[in-house]
């Protein structure tokens, strides 16, 4: 065993694999190893805000699902309002509408019952005379006791 | 090992601990002489690793990560938080070489699993006499990290706290006085109690380090060395209870040293991590 010159040419084999490891080797790694530590940071604090997105979210859409379900059922009261008020104006007219039609057929009723009676007190004006001229059997002129006749007809 | 199959456990085992080297060295320090070997393997398992974590880094990206960049993620993460526990300054050298300790001593180490004879024998058959596959077996590779590491500690010592601030700390402690003259007077002490554990520190490291492998491959050897003359050996059944010993201790000692082989590349990381934020950090 002895030193030599194998002593050097380690050394600068030494020396040359430091500086290697140093500027080719040493930050090319440990470069990409920080910035994967970063991105699962970033990654692990995203998926932290995402769930308390998530969370918050949640509780809107409640929110919106209770205002909904309130005006809902206050649509259906209302609607159902309506429905009775409806109904009940419905009945108001056809109430009215049916007076209305009793009136105006009572109208008629009366209307007709007058010609009816007009009608007979003619007839009967007229059966009267001409029994009254059967009975004096002669002709009475019609024209000459026209008033006599109409006042017989008012008479009855 | 045909053409000159080593005869004794002995010769085998030093066989084996010979680099492949330009020549024989004169003396402990010599700086003619070059491993070939270690200078090869610790060049490829180098390219491996840049190689391999360069391909990951080109392709990684911030989505979900394949396979590969996974693991290369793993290991970047684990020296980060090492780095990130004792070192609280901003430093874009630190972490970097941390990773690069760890991954190069790690490969370095794991040459010692390879059967000892795998790569050798691979070698002899293309010409090649001796060859050890393990750069951390030689003191040169450790004691060359441990120095650079050594160098980066004084450089950033002196960048942080000046050269006046580096030597203060080296003069003026553990030992404080207020009194000027008994200031100067426990300079001396307090140097030669500083710079002994200064200087500790990369002898230390890198000494750690190679004894423990060293070590990991000698056990290693001795097992392979159980037998060694193969056919001739397992003519009886004291042969094949050394057979079978020899398997199972092997397995046994290969599984213990994936724990020292992992353990050593670690504190080679973290003593480096902790000795370069104690420079650069103010007392």
């Amino acid at each position: 065993m002895n030193i030599n010159l194998t002593l050097i040419v380690q050394m600068l084999v030494f020396i040359v694999l430091i500086w290697f490891t140093m500027k080719f080797v040493w930050p090319m790694i440990l470069g990409p190893m920080d910035e994967r530590s970063q991105k699962i940071a970033a990654g692990l604090a995203a998926a932290e805000k995402g769930k308390a997105e998530l969370a918050s979210a949640n509780e809107r859409a409640d929110a919106i699902l209770r205002e909904a379900r309130e005006r809902a059922g206050q649509i259906i009261d209302q609607a159902q309002h309506r429905a009775n008020d409806m109904v009940e104006e419905a009945k108001g007219t056809a109430t009215a509408e049916g007076a209305r039609l009793l009136a105006s057929a009572k109208e008629q009723i009366n209307l007709e019952a007058a010609h009816a009676r007009e009608a007979l007190r003619r007839d009967v004006a007229q059966i009267a005379v001409s029994a009254a001229s059967k009975i004096l059997e002669r002709e009475i002129d019609p024209k000459a006791h026209s008033d006599l006749i109409n006042k017989l007809a008012a008479q009855i | 090992m045909a053409a000159e199959a080593p005869t004794t456990a002995n010769e085998y085992i030093l066989h084996h601990l010979t680099f492949l080297s330009n020549k024989e060295p004169r003396g402990i320090v010599d700086f003619s002489v070059i491993h070939w070997d270690t200078v090869f393997f610790s060049v490829a398992l180098a390219l491996l690793f840049g190689g391999s974590f360069y391909m990951a880094a080109r392709t990684a990206k911030a989505g979900v990560p394949g396979k590969f960049q996974n693991f290369v993620e793993l290991v970047v993460e684990f020296v980060d938080t090492q780095v990130k526990d004792s070192f609280h300054g901003t430093n874009k050298l630190l972490a970097p070489l941390a990773l690069t300790i760890f991954c190069w001593v790690l490969l370095f180490n794991a040459m010692d699993i390879l059967p000892v004879d795998l790569l050798p024998w691979a070698a002899h058959g293309v010409g090649i006499e001796h060859l050890k596959v393990v750069p951390t077996t030689d003191l040169n590779t450790t004691f060359a990290m441990a120095l650079t590491v050594f160098v980066l500690i004084i450089y950033y010592s002196i960048k942080v706290k000046g050269l006046g601030g580096f030597a203060a700390e080296l003069t003026l402690q553990p030992f404080v006085a207020k009194n000027i003259v008994l200031k100067i007077l426990l300079i001396p002490v307090n140097l030669l109690l500083e710079i002994v554990p200064f200087l500790a520190r990369p002898i230390s490291l890198s000494l750690r380090l190679y004894g423990n492998l060293f070590a990991g491959e000698m056990i290693f050897l001795l097992l392979a060395a159980l037998t060694l003359h193969g056919a001739q050996q397992l003519s009886g059944a004291g042969g094949w209870a050394l057979l079978v010993a020899q398997f199972a201790l092997a397995l046994a000692w290969a599984i213990f040293h994936l724990l020292v082989i992992t353990l050593q590349a670690f504190i080679f990381m973290v003593l480096t991590i902790v000795y370069l934020s104690m420079a650069q950090e103010h007392h």
